[in-house]
């Protein structure tokens, strides 16, 4: 089936069978390969894209089901040149290694934010609880993504 | 303050220089690449932990239209490639051709146009199984009448692997016949458990029959060794086999190994023509690759009334699954498991260890730590406890009235390890002052009283890391030195080769602020290659913390032949005698005369200029090395955690973890501290969640990640973390490596610090993982019930 | 990574529409919303359905939660995210947003929803108990029009509901009743884990007295999530640590849960006791404020 999806601001179409997830058709379809991938199970979040503003699992959605939606992935975060102060935050406080799990928190970072511009850090704890790191141990991303808060206005200034 | 935004110019908080790729999306892993004409592989696996095939029908599979090859153990085996040597001197199939010999075993190889229909064409191929009695428990492995797994072995009869030892039993005897107290433990596990990084394994391979080349793109942390290896197993020449390891999504032990779907990767390339990719997914990740731990272990300790440790011997029974795959040097079938001594001054230690076979998956790799230096310093770490308990000493001073004192470094254990440096009393100390060790135990009487139960763990541990020099140390025969080259070009830039491979490490970022403290350059004027074979010289690869203690140390030794190349230059240049110049950071300068000087720049381009150099100095400023360390080096590090444990419902809740590391000179502390958080996050999620665990069919009963546990950002605390720097003395750069150093000391400060909360209850010890149900069990029994 | 095996999509733009798609199809279609059970189970091919129907543009329809009647009534195809924002839900019952914080995770949240948690039926599920406790009822619409059903009733068994071949769960209705208080605990080995064990507690007061309370547990019952003993224990007494103690001994002792992973079927009915337990209490403290 032809599918149509908004990534990034842009109407991507491709053909595909229905069962195409979303993660693949962003990958493979769109040749997006930002977003990752780590579990069958819609437990890592490697995954995470931002649909319609909200962090979802693109594993576990049908490229189908995205149709007619916003999707935003990594490549959306900088605009016009300008990283997004997210993006700058995960530099700043060292918040990623291996660097697979970091579109999907930085996504989710980015959700967040969009929604409560200077959470707690248990509140960040809790937005990305649904997304494994196995390197950072959490503590520099909490970091990156408060960084991120108290620096947002002079990046995108 | 640590603040990241000053640039140093060598060690210091420099902002990594990978970091601006991976926060645009644009990390390059082998699920990445994209090749033209690409195929996909899938992997058929054995539904049973032991059986024998007595058919497979791949014709409906064969007549799938976007089916282009089937591939079975029978085809395999008449290219002699049915069967490949693991990493300990034993055999894996490669595609199973008589048995299945664990639950996940690579069984047939599927090569289609895209992977849903490879997936697709799984489940029409038809394989008969006539099962087999399964051995799942090691305890029963070597049991008159137990099935004998590996049949396939010549005369093989049993279940048995090897028996090995350290140390001196009559010493250890001795010690125990006149000790005042000995105390022998409950047999205590290390369960099985397996890295899980977040990539899975996988590999590109592009077979071009025209030229004879292959390159694979794989998943791998040693991708010199793979290439050796597959030379020597395949027959490939080797100079015609590149392996590339692009971006690795995390490996701790993981991406050690080859496994089955590179080598049917390789050979789906071969027979189609075309590159073949093949990425597992998690459920083959956690159920077919690399395991870890899987030791059960029962030790000893011989000790004075007053708390003197006199001597510890340990018994360990070392579940290896179907094949021995284990990654370690050839000399040590237990890998380091001898520095069970830990940080103790000790009369006498002696252990054994014995691997057997069972029907599980093939593996033992050394996840994120040294080969078994995990399994050995939660055994120490928990016996010290154990023996505080019964001689009603506090924990912390036990440790510290049994330490090896900083004047007897460099140490010989009684296991023949020779320790070189330490501090172990002000690391400790640092780790108490940071805890507010006094105000938290008086909390805790304070919470007892109040029927709150509060636990403070302590772990103090050394491990062995930077494997290995050569007269020690190989793998498959190849020796552990690493090699680095060094081309300082005409303006002043450099490019540094290295054999190891960061899974996320940061080399791109530390291996050139090597450089630039050594030769004073900015580190953004050191380019950093490293992951290809053709690219780069020999070398082991990054696992047991070797890259800084190996890799490192071949990087500051090429750094110092340009240093002393550019000085035969200045001193051309300048028309002075070498032996009047002077080093500062960056220049060589006339002594006396400290405006006369040239900088490395300079010298650089002065070296592929047009002056005349001295007699027997070539042209150009390009340096190789190739480093065998003398020792091991001897990180060390203190640890204190403070749980809450919910006696109703068994939830033990990790509010605060300090750890205080010596792992000498820290080249890059933002990058230090990062591995340190990531290694305490593993070992507290072994501690408390991670396990691979087995039903008695042999059935993996922890295959996702919805029931193999890993921590997420709720179970784990604000890490607080604290450091002294004792340098190694024979590293050139006093560096001692760090990657794993808190995987190995987190899960002994987890469970001791359960164990005491759970003191009043008559707990003594709480098996890993220590899960709510466990706790709760052991606060019903006084104990955990025996092991499953 | 695992896939999903070949399937016919089609999309239903209104309830009538997906109900028709149902009938048309037979059984071997099935309604996709969130798709967080589903796909997972399609992708390890326990699930093959020939035809999958996307329900998901139906959101403007029964992605709802009004309080009207004396009713809280709940769409089908709300988002778990929504019903953790709820304003009047937490008003209301407390108990939901405590269930709803442990559910999964936040993306999960984002996407799975009311109907497609209720319709898995899976036995260790959350907004099963939480609903039973309230005394909602779930509203199932077929082509020959609405029926309602208790939640006892909708929970046949394990992934198993009193929804039809051609029907669909349409609404959850609760109903809003005075001096009343709720309370959800639960005890995962992770966070987004499903429940080791969990209870749901509704108490309502009836001057000085209990007049009504609903004990509902997951994951310790292959079938009835309902501890009507328990329940009934309370009725009519004040609410007190004796008589909590009383009603959660009986709802562990009416409990059949399996050992497993998670941990020994003693340990989980010592959970159903120290769970239930602890909710009444807060859900008694919650019914004596309001």
């Amino acid at each position: 089936m032809q599918i149509t999806i908004t990534v990034n601001g842009e109407p991507r179409t491709a053909e595909a069978e229905p069962r195409t997830l979303l993660v693949h058709f962003l990958r493979d379809n769109l040749g997006m390969k930002g977003t990752h991938w780590g579990c069958d199970t819609s437990n890592c979040g490697a995954c995470v894209v931002l649909v319609d503003g909200e962090p979802v699992k693109s594993c576990t959605m049908l490229a189908a089901m995205a149709e007619g939606h916003e999707v935003r992935t990594v490549e959306g975060l900088e605009r016009d040149g300008h990283l997004d102060p997210v993006q700058q935050g995960f530099m700043e406080e060292h918040g990623l290694q291996c660097g697979f799990c970091t579109p999907g928190m930085m996504l989710t970072a980015r959700a967040l934010l969009d929604s409560n511009p200077n959470p707690t850090d248990d509140e960040i704890r809790v937005a990305i609880s649904g997304q494994i790191c196995r390197c950072t141990g959490y503590k520099n991303i909490i970091k990156s993504v408060r960084w991120a808060a108290e620096h947002g206005e002079e990046v995108t200034a | 303050m640590a603040g990241t935004t000053e640039r140093p110019t060598g060690f210091g908080r420099l902002k990594r220089k990978e970091d601006p790729r991976f926060i645009r999306g644009q990390g390059h892993y082998v699920d990445d690449v994209t090749l033209p004409g690409m195929l996909h592989g899938a992997v058929l696996r054995s539904p049973l932990a032991h059986a024998r095939i007595t058919s497979i029908d791949t014709s409906a599979a064969q007549q799938h239209p976007k089916v282009r090859a089937v591939i079975t153990g029978k085809d395999l085996e008449a290219q002699g490639l049915a069967w490949m040597p693991t990493l300990s001197a034993d055999t894996q199939a490669v595609l199973a051709t008589d048995k299945v010999r664990f639950q996940g075993q690579e069984v047939a190889f599927v090569i289609a146009d895209d992977e849903y229909a490879a997936r697709d064409a799984l489940e029409l191929i038809d394989v008969d199984y006539e099962p087999l009695p399964v051995v799942v428990d090691p305890r029963t492995a070597l049991d008159a009448g137990a099935p004998v797994i590996r049949d396939d072995k010549d005369g093989k009869s049993d279940n048995h692997i090897f028996d090995w030892e350290a140390g001196s039993e009559e010493e250890c005897d001795r010690v125990f016949e006149d000790a005042d107290v000995t105390l022998v433990t409950q047999e205590i596990p290390f369960q099985r458990v397996h890295p899980a990084p977040l990539e899975t394994c996988g590999a590109v391979a592009d077979y071009d029959a025209v030229t004879g080349k292959l390159r694979l793109w794989c998943t791998t942390q040693a991708p010199h060794a793979h290439r050796t290896l597959y030379a020597l197993v395949a027959g490939l020449p080797e100079h015609k086999i590149q392996v590339i390891a692009p971006d690795i999504g995390g490996g701790f032990g993981n991406k050690v190994p080859i496994y089955p779907g590179y080598v049917c990767a390789i050979v789906g390339s071969i027979v189609t023509g075309k590159p073949v990719k093949w990425m597992e997914d998690r459920t083959e990740n956690l159920t077919s690759t690399g395991f870890a731990r899987d030791y059960l272990m029962r030790g000893r300790i011989a000790a004075d009334r007053d708390g003197k440790i006199r001597a510890l011997r340990v018994d360990v029974l070392a579940d290896h699954g179907a094949f021995n795959a284990t990654a370690q040097p050839s000399k040590y079938p237990a890998g380091f498991f001898h520095i069970f001594t830990g940080s103790y001054d000790l009369e006498a230690a002696y252990c054994t260890v014995k691997g057997v076979y069972t029907n599980k998956a093939p593996g033992g790799v050394a996840y994120r730590c040294s080969f078994r230096v995990t399994e050995a310093a939660y055994l120490v770490e928990r016996m010290v406890d154990l023996l505080a308990d019964e001689l009603e000493i506090d924990p912390v001073e036990l440790r510290m009235k049994n330490f090896i004192k900083k004047e007897q470094f460099p140490y010989t254990t009684r296991t023949g390890w020779v320790y070189d440096s330490g501090d172990y009393a002000a690391t400790m100390n640092e780790a108490l002052r940071i805890a507010g060790y006094d105000e938290l135990r008086k909390e805790q009487a304070e919470k007892r009283a109040r029927g709150e139960y509060m636990g403070i763990g302590c772990s103090f541990f050394t491990e062995t890391v930077g494997a290995g020099p050569k007269k020690d140390m190989d793998i498959a025969g190849l020796g552990m030195a690493d090699g680095a080259e060094l081309r300082v070009h005409p303006t002043g830039k450099a490019v540094l080769r290295i054999s190891v491979k960061t899974q996320g490490q940061g080399h791109e970022t530390t291996f050139a602020q090597i450089v630039a403290e050594e030769l004073g350059i900015p580190p953004e004027d050191v380019e950093v290659v490293h992951g290809d074979t053709d690219q780069t010289p020999f070398g082991l690869g990054t696992y047991g913390s070797r890259s800084t203690p190996v890799s490192g140390a071949a990087t500051a030794m090429v750094s110092r032949k340009i240093r002393d190349k550019a000085r035969l230059i200045a001193s051309a240049a300048l028309e002075v005698s070498p032996d009047d110049l002077e080093w500062e950071r960056g220049r060589w300068f006339v002594k006396g005369d400290p405006e006369k000087g040239q900088t490395i720049q300079e010298a650089a381009f002065a070296a592929h200029g047009t002056l005349t150099l001295p007699e027997g100095v070539e042209g150009h400023l390009d340096a190789e090395a190739v480093y065998d360390p003398p020792n091991l080096t001897y990180p060390c590090g203190a640890y204190i955690c403070v749980v809450d444990v919910d006696p109703g419902t068994g939830e033990v809740k990790i509010r605060r973890f300090i750890a205080v590391d010596d792992c000498g000179v820290r080249i890059n502390p933002m990058i230090v501290e990062g591995q340190v958080h990531g290694g305490l996050a593993e070992g507290v999620g072994i501690a408390l969640m991670q396990h691979i665990a087995f039903d008695d069919q042999g059935n993996c009963l922890s295959g996702s990640f919805m029931d193999y546990l890993v921590p997420s950002s709720m179970e784990v605390p604000d890490w607080e973390l604290g450091e002294t720097v004792t340098p190694s003395p024979h590293h050139p750069i006093g560096a001692k490596g760090v990657g794993e150093s808190s995987n190995v000391g987190s899960p002994p400060a987890v469970v001791n610090a359960v164990v005491d909360a759970l003191e009043p209850f008559g707990v003594r010890h709480v098996d890993m993982p220590v899960t709510p149900a466990r706790v709760w069990e052991a606060i019903q029994h006084g104990t955990t019930r025996p092991p499953q | 990574m695992q896939v999903p095996a070949p399937f016919d999509y089609a999309r239903a733009s209104s309830v009538d529409e997906a109900i028709a798609l149902l009938e048309r199809l037979g059984p071997e279609a099935r309604l996709v919303a969130g798709g967080h059970s589903l796909l997972p189970m399609m992708k390890l091919r326990l699930a093959t359905p020939e035809h999958l129907i996307d329900i998901n543009p139906l959101e403007s329809e029964l992605n709802y939660i009004r309080e009207e009647g004396g009713l809280v009534r709940i769409g089908a195809l709300t988002r778990h995210r929504d019903v953790l924002a709820s304003e009047v839900l937490a008003r209301h019952y407390p108990i939901v947003r405590e269930a709803e914080e442990l559910i999964a995770d936040p993306p999960v949240r984002n996407r799975g929803t009311v109907g497609g948690a209720l319709c898995q039926a899976d036995p260790s599920e959350d907004l099963s108990a939480v609903f039973a406790a309230l005394g909602a009822v779930t509203v199932i619409r077929g082509s020959g029009g609405e029926r309602v059903v208790t939640m006892e009733d909708f929970h046949e068994g394990p992934y198993e509901t009193a929804v039809g071949d051609a029907e669909m769960l349409v609404e959850v209705r609760v109903p809003i009743r005075e001096h009343g208080g709720s309370a959800y605990e639960k005890v995962k080995r992770r966070t987004g884990d499903w429940a080791t064990a969990a209870s749901g507690v509704a108490l309502w007061l009836d001057g000085a007295n209990v007049g009504a309370a609903g004990i509902a547990l997951s994951a310790v019952n292959p079938t009835g999530i309902r501890s009507t003993r328990a329940e009934q224990a309370l009725i009519g007494r004040p609410p007190s640590e004796e008589a909590f103690a009383e009603a959660a001994a009986l709802a562990a002792e009416d409990c059949n849960p399996a050992t497993d992973q998670r941990g020994p079927a003693d340990y989980k009915r010592h959970l159903a006791q120290e769970l239930t337990h602890r909710a009444l209490r807060r859900a008694a403290e919650r019914a004596l404020a309001s």
